[in-house]
């Protein structure tokens, strides 16, 4: 569920047609000033933030004077309110209110259709309100596929007794409010208060909206940053692993950052799960144990060996992790040695060097636990997998047994990547460059049978696609990172396998 | 018996040609699955493990005669479409298995289906097995692993997780405890057939004798089924576990979805309503095993 920001939320409703107060968004204290001069006083200065209940945490100020919105504003820009720090200011007139109402949409699970919901009760408490008095809350649950129509407005406007010309200004209102959130495909929309002039007028004093995450594609120019369900602003890595799940549609990762500016040694753990439910337990059963998460992420529905290797890269990418935990749901549907193939790249690649346990239970776990086992010399610290008959409060166990004192070895093998490429071919997000004069001198030629899709076969005494090209870089070429992995184990150290992370090393550079 | 699959359901895959379709179709015939026929928009004609491609569902079925179900493999912006089509065509029962269905899609599919008397599971699902006869989906893997792990027996399995949905049948099968079905109801916030709806299927089928469910925070599912249990309309014993515990409360954004749930959907909740109703509510995951089969020695 994205989350948009009032002033997105009301610029939505306001092409639907629902008047909003004068306002303008602002991100310094100079430009409110202008904002409020262009508006006319008083003015009142909001918080963008995701919370609710802004005013009693300081997130709201009135202002009278150019003196006080400097002054305001200055406060306000860069503060925390309820934890969210303040980027934008939206400067707005304040309205005469008479009255308050509430009107919101959100889906609801039993009836499978969305709902519409009107108080005359509005502003902060709705939801108290909703509790104490259910009956002061009319309800209309909706088609999805179409607009209302005005006699449906009416029945709900009439039965908590909004009569004559009141009815008759809301009925568009909530029309138009229905319009906007199907258009957008809401889960959740909400104006409280609508309010009611002084001079009779109706608008939306504020707007709240989440948009169906899934559907963010029909809907780019909204500007949602991460179609994702966060509760505050992305931080730098999140938006680097949100742009890798954007670029790859296979399987779902999905990573959020838990702790934060944490030193070594305070117990935070790196953790990398897959599927919900197992993640989930196997959270549990390292906060159990007194750790801290720096992260939450889950690489699950059959994530290509790429996908997981810059899921772990993002981890490593936590520099001050006490330890790597890697558990899923135990019993899984899918074959584990993708996974297995992706953690290796990347403890290789970043010299792992803070203790790991790595629970790859379910198809082929032999072979998962088997390659983790085969590539261990490859990173400083100590690694070991369990597969499904070892519960997550085990392998928590073990974790915590490792880090007592880590065996952290100061010697260690590295992949010697080819320096200059003979030949190379394109995948779905990658490449695989090749030192074909490495691969003359090789013997072995263990990448053609490391290719479980044979589409690498000898030509002229190397290795080279035995596809079109444009079909391996549309997807034949699965990414599994077997041929690179056994090359180096096994062969002359000839392949290069490129799996470019937008933003990453820029973000270990600062 | 069994519910929604078993060996005489004829089975359509819709997306056969894709990755996952192909793959998974492989080893749905693996396991015996009555998969008969794909369809690839554009593939006519295709030959995919030994079964016919088709351009459309209702040449499939013009060919093929009737399918009981179609089990969905495109990617989740074309699953609205794909759903449409096996509904029109009159197939009853669809498996949507894509994750990233956008929620508006899943909410015309489900007015289209209960319009066409059609059920739908899913999206966002590892799918259904009736171990020794018949799988669809993504559930399970190859079929040696599925044959040595996943046993027929008295227990059905109902799960809002994919992968707990085989690990819990793999920890009873550990202890010599098989399963009628085990169904992943999917991981999304509306979903087809629901926790509730798995186990009022549950309940008509005479071979299973109880019912272990995985449920988790977020959603009314859990307390649905314990209004059925209260209502009377299960009342073969459940054991359950509700996960996330742990799980911190994200900060609230909506007024609307408190109103609706009116305090329903957190851990607290779905606990004491399962368990005023009668439930076995673990607090364990490892501790599911005994006390299902505990549960299966009073019967």
């Amino acid at each position: 569920m994205a989350r948009l920001f009032e002033y997105q939320g009301k610029t939505i409703i306001e092409d639907a047609g629902i008047s909003v107060p004068r306002s303008e968004v602002i991100s310094t204290a100079d430009e409110a000033q202008k904002a409020a001069e262009r508006i006319g006083f008083p003015v009142v200065l909001k918080s963008q933030v995701w919370v609710t209940g802004r005013a009693s945490a300081g997130g709201i100020s009135f202002a009278e004077s150019q003196d006080d919105v400097f002054a305001h504003a200055t406060r306000m820009l860069g503060a925390l309110v309820k934890g969210q720090q303040v980027l934008k200011l939206l400067i707005e007139e304040k309205l005469d209110i008479a009255s308050e109402y509430f009107l919101g949409m959100t889906i609801d699970d039993v009836r499978k259709r969305p709902v519409m919901m009107l108080s005359t009760r509005g502003g902060t408490g709705i939801e108290e309100i909703a509790l104490k008095w259910p009956e002061s809350i009319a309800r209309m649950h909706l088609c999805p596929d179409r607009d209302i129509y005005d006699f449906e407005a009416r029945d709900m406007l009439r039965r908590v007794g909004i009569r004559g010309v009141e009815q008759k200004k809301l009925i568009p209102i909530i029309m138009a409010f229905w319009a906007a959130a199907r258009k957008y495909e809401a889960r959740s929309a909400e104006i409280n208060p609508l309010v009611q002039t002084k001079d009779g007028r109706f608008m939306a004093a504020d707007c709240r909206m989440t948009i169906d995450d899934y559907a963010e594609f029909r809907h780019t120019d909204r500007g949602i940053e991460i179609a994702r369900e966060f509760d505050r602003p992305a931080t730098s890595l999140e938006r680097i692993a949100y742009g890798i799940e954007a670029g790859d549609y296979r399987g779902t990762f999905y990573f959020f950052q838990m702790t934060r500016d944490f030193e070594k040694g305070e117990g935070v753990i790196g953790f990398h799960g897959a599927g919900g439910g197992g993640s989930m337990m196997s959270m549990d059963a390292l906060l159990k144990r007194g750790y801290k998460l720096a992260n939450f992420c889950d690489t699950s529905g059959n994530p290509p060996s790429s996908k997981v290797y810059r899921a772990a890269r993002i981890i490593l990418a936590q520099k001050n992790i006490d330890g790597y935990f890697a558990s899923g749901s135990g019993v899984a549907s899918q074959e584990q040695f993708h996974s297995a193939r992706g953690l290796v790249k990347a403890f290789a690649e970043e010299g792992l060097s803070a203790p790991a346990v790595i629970r790859l239970g379910g198809n082929a776990e032999e072979v998962a636990i088997e390659i983790l086992r085969r590539f261990s010399a490859y990173w400083p610290a100590p690694l070991e997998a369990y597969g499904k008959d070892d519960s997550p409060e085990f392998c928590a166990e073990r974790l915590s047994v490792l880090l007592e004192k880590p065996d952290i070895a100061s010697e260690w093998k590295r992949f010697d990547f080819p320096s200059s490429v003979s030949y190379s071919f394109r995948t779905i997000t990658g490449r695989v460059d090749f030192d074909h004069e490495r691969c003359l001198k090789c013997e072995e030629k263990p990448c053609i049978d490391a290719c479980a899709k044979q589409i690498l076969k000898l030509t002229d005494g190397v290795p080279r696609l035995a596809i079109a090209e444009d079909a391996a870089a549309k997807g034949r070429c699965t990414e599994c990172l077997a041929c690179e992995l056994e090359c180096h184990l096994l062969g002359n150290r000839g392949i290069k396998i490129e799996l470019p992370i937008s933003g990453l090393d820029d973000e270990a550079a600062s | 018996m069994s519910i929604l699959i078993d060996e005489t359901k004829r089975v359509l895959v819709q997306g056969i040609t894709g990755r996952e379709g192909m793959v998974r179709t492989k080893l749905m015939l693996d396991y015996g699955t009555k998969v008969l026929a794909g369809v690839s928009p554009g593939k006519a004609g295709e030959i995919v493990h030994g079964l016919p491609v088709y351009d459309t569902v209702v040449e499939a079925i013009e060919r093929e005669s009737h399918f009981d179900l179609s089990v969905i493999f495109v990617p989740g912006p074309y699953v609205k479409n794909a759903a449409f089509e096996a509904i029109l065509a009159g197939i009853p029962l669809v498996v949507l298995i894509p994750d990233r269905v956008p929620i508006y899609d899943v909410l015309a599919v489900s007015e289209l289906a209960s319009e066409h008397n059609a059920r739908f599971i899913g999206p966002n699902t590892l799918g259904v097995m009736s171990p020794e006869r018949a799988l669809m989906g993504m559930i399970g893997g190859r079929s040696r692993f599925v044959r040595e792990n996943f046993q027929r027996g008295p227990v059905g399995v109902v799960s809002r997780s994919g992968g707990i949905t085989t690990s819990i049948a793999y920890y009873l099968n550990k202890i010599g405890i098989g399963q009628t079905t085990i169904m992943h109801v999917g991981g999304d916030p509306i979903i087809g057939i629901n926790l509730a709806q798995a186990v009022e299927l549950f309940q008509e089928d005479d071979e299973t004798k109880a019912v272990v469910m995985f449920g988790e925070i977020g959603s009314t599912q859990e307390e649905q089924v314990a209004s059925l249990i209260s209502d009377g309309k299960f009342n073969k014993p459940l054991v359950a576990f509700i996960g996330g515990a742990a799980a911190k409360h994200g900060m609230r954004f909506s007024h609307a979805g408190a109103i609706i749930e009116q305090g329903r959907g957190t851990h607290e909740s779905k606990v004491k309503a399962l368990q005023e109703a009668g439930c076995f509510v673990v607090e364990n995951f490892g501790e599911i095993p005994e006390i299902t089969r505990d549960v299966l020695r009073t019967l």
